[in-house]
C-alpha cells in the first residue's frame, strides 16, 4: 500500500512555476530518489512533503489522509538536512531524545530510544559530545538517529551527503540505506549525483525543471531512458538527432543500425541513444559481425580497467564514445582508422 | 625566542592603559582622602551606612531587570519573526533601533513628561523609567540579539525542531533560546551598563536611581561621590566578568564540522 501519495503538486514562487503536475506514490518501506540537476526543484517539493512549503495545488497524502494543511510537526516527517542541524546546545544523545520528548514520551522510553538510534549508526562512544566535536560524517549520523527517533512515517533527506567528502560519502550512503532497510522506514532521498540515487534507491525519480521526467528502477531508468533528458542526464552516452528508416537512423550520410527503427514511420525525426559499452571497434570491415562503420579515433581516456574512446563516424560528423578494455585500446592513438559496431538491438530510439 | 612587540607597541599598550586606568586609580585615592593628608576609609563606612545608598541602588538594579525582560519578551520574537517570516520588516527595526541615536535624551524625555496619563502602577512609579530605558537601550540590545540569531542557521535549526514534533513555543523555548543565551547576557548586561549610568531621564523625572544619588552626593560630599562612582564602576566590571566566564564554561560554541 502506498504510504505516502503526492497528487497534482503545482508550486511557483512570485509567480515563476518550480514545480508542477508532480504525481507519485511510494510504497511501504521503499527508497526512492529524487533525482535532477540543482534548481529542478527538489527540495522545494521535500519542502512541501515535510509541510514547510504550501503546495499551490494538488495533495500529499500520508497512509491515504490528506496532510496538506496539517503544520509540519503534526506529520510525523523525520527530516534529514543538508546543513548541519543538529541542535548546538545538545549533545548527541540529547539531539536524538529531542523527539520523543516532544512527544510527551517517559523519560525512561525517551532514553532507551535515544540509545538505541545512536546504536544503530554507531555513535554509542560518542553520546556526550557537542555537535562542534563531531565531524560532518558523525553529525549526519547524529541527524539520522535523531529524525528515525520519532518513528516517522517517511523519512525525507535532502542531500545529506553533500558537505562530505567522497569516500565518507560513499561510507555513509551504504549505511543509510542500510539502516532504512533494517528499520523498515519509506524515504525520499534528494540528490543531485546520479551514481549515489542508482546505488541505493529501490527507484528513483528523475526531475527537471519542476516536472518528472520519469520513475523507474535504477536498471531500467539506465537501460530503457525514457526521454532525451534521461538518457543524458543518466550515464554516459551519445545522443544523436536523425531519421528513421527501416535498418536504423540516417545521421547525416551514414545509416546507424538500429532495429528499434523499424517502429516508427520511415522519415519520422527522432533520436538514437547510445551507451559506450555497447560500441565495439575493429581494425578492418571483415572482422566486425556486423557491417562496421568507418571511424577515426578523437581521442582516448584512460580510465583504469577500461579506456573510453571517442570517434568520429565518417559521413555522420558526429562523436561518439566507446569503452575498451584497456589492454585493447593500448594499440590505438588519436587520428587511427577504425570501424565501429554494435548489437542492431542495442541502440535506444527516443522520439523527438 | 622572537619578541612578540615591538616597543612602539608596548609604549602603545601602556599609553592606552595609563589612559584608562589612571582617572579610576585617582579617583580611588580620591575617595580616600580625609583632608589634609589623611588617607583612609572612613568614607567608605559612611557611604556603607546611608540607607539612601542601597534604595537608589536597588531601585536601578530593579530598573535594570526590568529594562532587560522587557527587551526579552519584545526583542526576542521580532528578531525571530523578522529571521524567519518576514525579511522585509528588517530594515523597519533597523530604522528603529537608531532612532534613539537620533533623538536627544532631552526632546525624548520631554515627550515623555507631557504623557503623563496613564496608569498609576506606570506613571506614578519609577517604572515609567523602563520605558525610556528599554528605548535608549534598544540599539545595543537589538543588536546583540540580531548578531546572535545571525550566527545560528535559525531557518534549519527550527525546522528540524518543528519536523520532530516540536511547536513554535517548544522550539523558541528549548532550542532559540538556550542558542542565544550568549546574546542575550550580552544584550542585557549592556542594558546594567547603561542604566546604571543613566542620568538625564531619572533626573528629569526626579527620580532618585543611583546616577542621580552620585550627583546630588558630588554637590556636597565630593570624596563620597568619588567612592560611589568606583562602586558603580565595579558592579558593571564584576557583571562582565561574569558573563565572560559563564559563557566560557557554558556550551555556547556554535556546530559545525571541524
Ligand atoms: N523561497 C523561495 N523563493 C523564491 N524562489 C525559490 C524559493 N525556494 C526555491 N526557489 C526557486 O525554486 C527553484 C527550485 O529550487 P530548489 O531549491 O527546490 O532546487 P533544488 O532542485 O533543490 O536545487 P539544488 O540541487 O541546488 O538544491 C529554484 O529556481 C529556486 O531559485
Ligand atoms: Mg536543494
Amino acid at each position: 500500500m502506498a504510504v505516502l501519495v503526492l497528487s497534482g503538486i503545482e508550486k511557483g514562487f512570485a509567480g515563476r512555476r518550480v514545480l508542477s503536475g508532480i504525481a507519485l506514490s511510494f510504497a511501504d518501506g521503499e527508497f526512492v530518489s529524487l533525482l535532477g540537476p540543482s534548481g529542478c526543484g527538489k527540495t522545494t517539493l521535500l519542502r512541501i512533503i515535510a509541510g514547510f512549503e504550501r503546495a499551490d495545488q494538488g495533495a500529499v497524502l500520508i497512509d491515504g489522509r490528506d496532510v496538506s494543511a496539517l503544520a509540519p510537526d503534526r506529520r510525523k516527517m523525520g527530516m534529514v538536512f543538508q546543513a548541519y542541524s543538529l541542535f548546538p546546545n545538545m549533545t548527541a544523545f540529547e539531539n536524538v531524545r529531542f523527539g520523543p520528548r516532544m512527544q510527551g514520551r517517559s523519560l525512561t522510553e525517551q532514553k532507551e530510544r535515544a540509545a538505541e538510534l545512536l546504536a544503530l549508526v554507531g555513535l554509542e562512544p560518542h553520546r556526550d559530545k557537542y555537535p562542534h566535536q563531531l565531524s560532518g560524517g558523525q553529525q549526519q549520523r547524529v541527524a539520522l538517529a535523531r529524525a528515525l527517533a520519532v518513528r516517522p512515517a517517511v523519512l525525507l533527506l535532502d542531500e545529506p551527503l553533500s558537505a562530505l567528502d567522497a569516500k565518507v560519502r560513499v561510507q555513509l550512503r551504504e549505511e543509510i540505506r542500510r539502516i532504512q532497510r533494517e528499520t523498515g522506514t519509506t524515504t525520499v532521498f534528494v540528490t543531485h549525483d546520479q551514481e549515489e540515487a542508482l546505488s541505493i534507491s529501490d527507484r528513483v525519480a528523475v526531475m527537471h525543471e519542476g516536472t518528472l521526467r520519469q520513475v523507474a528502477v535504477p536498471a531500467v531508468l539506465y537501460r530503457e531512458p525514457a526521454d532525451a533528458f534521461v538518457a543524458r542526464f543518466i550515464g554516459a552516452g551519445a545522443v544523436l538527432a536523425g531519421r528513421a528508416e527501416a535498418q536504423g537512423v540516417r545521421v547525416g550520410a551514414a545509416l546507424l543500425p538500429a532495429s528499434a527503427a523499424a517502429a516508427i514511420a520511415p522519415g519520422g525525426e527522432v533520436e538514437l541513444f547510445l551507451r559506450p559499452e555497447h560500441i565495439r571497434l575493429a581494425s578492418d570491415a571483415g572482422t566486425a559481425t556486423a557491417a562496421g562503420l568507418p571511424a577515426a579515433v578523437a581521442d582516448l581516456t584512460f580510465l583504469g580497467s577500461f579506456t573510453r574512446v571517442r570517434l568520429t563516424l565518417d559521413g555522420a560528423g558526429v562523436t561518439v564514445a566507446a569503452d575498451l578494455p584497456s589492454g585493447e585500446a593500448d594499440r590505438l592513438t588519436p587520428g587511427a582508422r577504425v570501424f565501429a559496431w554494435w548489437d542492431a538491438a542495442s541502440p535506444r530510439i527516443l522520439p523527438r | 625566542m622572537r619578541r612578540r612587540f615591538g616597543l612602539g607597541s608596548l609604549l602603545v599598550l601602556l599609553a592606552a592603559g595609563a589612559f584608562f586606568l589612571l582617572p579610576l586609580v585617582l579617583t580611588g585615592i580620591f575617595s580616600l582622602w580625609q583632608g589634609g593628608s589623611t588617607y583612609n576609609l572612613a568614607t567608605y563606612g559612611k557611604v556603607v551606612n546611608t540607607g539612601a545608598v542601597w534604595t537608589s541602588l536597588l531601585l536601578s538594579l530593579r530598573l535594570t531587570i526590568e529594562t532587560a525582560a522587557l527587551s526579552l519578551v519584545l526583542l526576542v520574537p521580532a528578531v525571530i519573526v523578522i529571521n524567519l517570516r518576514a525579511p522585509r520588516l528588517r530594515a523597519v527595526l533597523e530604522v528603529i533601533a537608531v532612532l534613539p541615536f537620533v533623538v536627544p535624551a532631552i526632546a525624548l524625555v520631554a515627550g515623555l513628561t507631557t504623557l503623563y496619563t496613564g496608569p498609576s502602577w506606570l506613571i506614578g512609579t519609577a517604572n515609567y523609567l523602563v520605558v525610556p530605558y528599554f528605548i535608549i537601550t534598544l540599539p545595543y540590545t537589538y543588536r546583540a540579539l540580531d548578531i546572535g540569531i545571525a550566527s545560528l542557521d535559525l531557518r534549519t535549526l527550527t525546522e528540524a525542531s518543528q519536523s520532530l514534533g516540536a511547536s513554535w513555543f517548544q522550539t523558541v523555548v528549548h532550542v532559540v533560546l538556550p542558542n542565544l543565551k550568549a546574546a542575550l547576557m550580552g544584550g542585557a548586561l549592556l542594558t546594567l551598563t547603561i542604566v546604571m549610568g543613566e542620568y538625564t531621564f531619572a533626573a528629569i523625572l526626579l527620580f532618585r536611581t543611583f546616577a542621580v544619588f552620585i550627583a546630588d552626593t558630588g554637590q556636597g560630599a565630593i570624596t563620597e561621590a568619588a567612592a560611589l562612582s568606583l562602586f558603580s564602576f565595579l558592579i558593571t566590571w564584576a557583571a562582565m566578568l561574569g558573563v565572560v566566564f559563564s559563557n566560557r564554561r557554558g556550551q555556547t560554541a556554535l556546530g559545525g564540522a571541524r
